[in-house]
């Protein structure tokens, strides 16, 4: 199978879109946590997350230079040039719906990071190994709300299993593949999502069973992300993220 | 934010193997293990810790300020001096000590 390192960049980049996004998502909680001590909690998980970007940006532009710096990537591509998951562009919601999305991510997140430790990019493969410590975290922290709110309040166990059943139908998408994932597979650059649900089943089953939450039926499953089709949550996002680069082009801090 | 859902804990940090923990400050959590995790976030950014304690606020027994006469006066250095060991001659060999 060809692998070309525009192959290779498009599978950092969607890498990276995901974390991105998702570490942006986090950063709007600022101000907005319901006590101090999580937004913290919140603020480091986004830190996290932005930080793994970078990383994988500053990776994707070494292994092809197209003249782009990890600034035009972030602020100077549309929405159809994203390559994050549907799942993460969805909007925070209440708390509930933050972890619920948190954890979905996660866990499937520390899978392949897990995985990426033996990525025959060895530059990859140091990332991974930085932000699988990480991920773990992320899960342990947002499976251990899933436990509080799933198992606390009626009011909390509702809204968290609607949170779950609202969000089911982005899960698909993570294990999913196509030409490049395949090829990036081939090449022992990238890992094969399919192979890590397994895993991710048994860890969100048993989380969901603790949290006396019900695991939705693996229906219909959304995707998008890869191709750019994205919802209409990841433009708002854009706008506020890219406003200061749109409105100011080049502006340094 | 209430004190029954989100109770008060105090927070220790061990900086390095061979030190004792001591008080860094305090946190509201929801229970035991966010505490422990809330602590890990807030009080160790910076690699500060190697082992981290916290404790609910409300388990630690502590002296009554009013009681301060009774407790702490009387082992006040300008009663007691004789408890610091000031009338000791220290050797010039042992320099300070």
């Amino acid at each position: 199978m060809e692998w070309s390192p525009k192959d290779h960049f498009e599978y950092l980049v969607r890498l990276a879109d995901t974390n991105l996004v998702l570490g942006h998502r986090m950063s709007e909680w600022l101000g907005e946590a319901p006590v101090i001590e999580e937004e913290l909690a919140l603020a480091n998980i986004g830190l996290d997350l932005i930080g793994q970007a970078r990383s994988l940006y500053a990776r994707a532009i070494a292994v092809n230079p197209d003249g782009r710096d990890e600034d035009d990537l972030v602020f100077l591509r549309d929405t159809h040039e994203y390559r994050n998951f549907l799942l993460v562009e969805r909007e925070n919601g209440d708390f509930a719906v933050t972890m619920v999305r948190q954890a979905l991510y996660s866990i499937f997140a520390h899978l392949q990071w897990e995985g990426l430790t033996r990525s025959a990019d060895t530059e990859l493969a140091a990332i991974a190994s930085k932000a699988v410590k990480e991920s773990a975290y992320h899960v342990r922290h947002s499976c251990e709300w899933l436990i509080r709110l799933g198992d606390g309040t009626g009011e909390s166990h509702e809204r968290t299993q609607k949170a779950v059943d609202d969000l089911w139908f982005y899960t698909g998408e993570m294990f999913a593949s196509d030409d490049i994932e395949r090829a990036a597979i081939a090449a022992g650059v990238g890992v094969d999502p399919a192979a890590l649900k397994p895993q991710w089943d048994e860890t969100v089953s048993e989380c969901f069973a603790q949290a006396t939450l019900e695991r939705p039926a693996d229906g219909w499953m959304i995707d998008g992300g890869r191709e750019g089709r994205h919802t209409e949550h990841l433009g708002h996002l854009l706008a506020e993220m890219q406003f200061l680069q749109r409105a100011y082009p080049g502006q340094k801090w | 934010m209430n004190e029954k859902n989100f109770p008060l804990y105090e927070v220790f940090l061990r900086p390095r193997n061979g030190l004792a923990h001591r008080h860094v400050g305090s946190l509201h959590a929801a229970d035991d293990v966010i505490a422990l995790q809330n602590a890990r976030d807030i009080y160790t950014r910076r690699g500060e810790a190697t082992s981290i304690w916290v404790v609910r606020s409300a388990s630690i027994i502590a002296t009554n300020p009013s009681d301060k006469e009774t407790v702490f006066d009387p082992s006040d250095p300008e009663r007691k001096p004789y408890r610091h060991p000031t009338f000791y001659e220290i050797p010039k060999e042992i320099g300070h000590m």
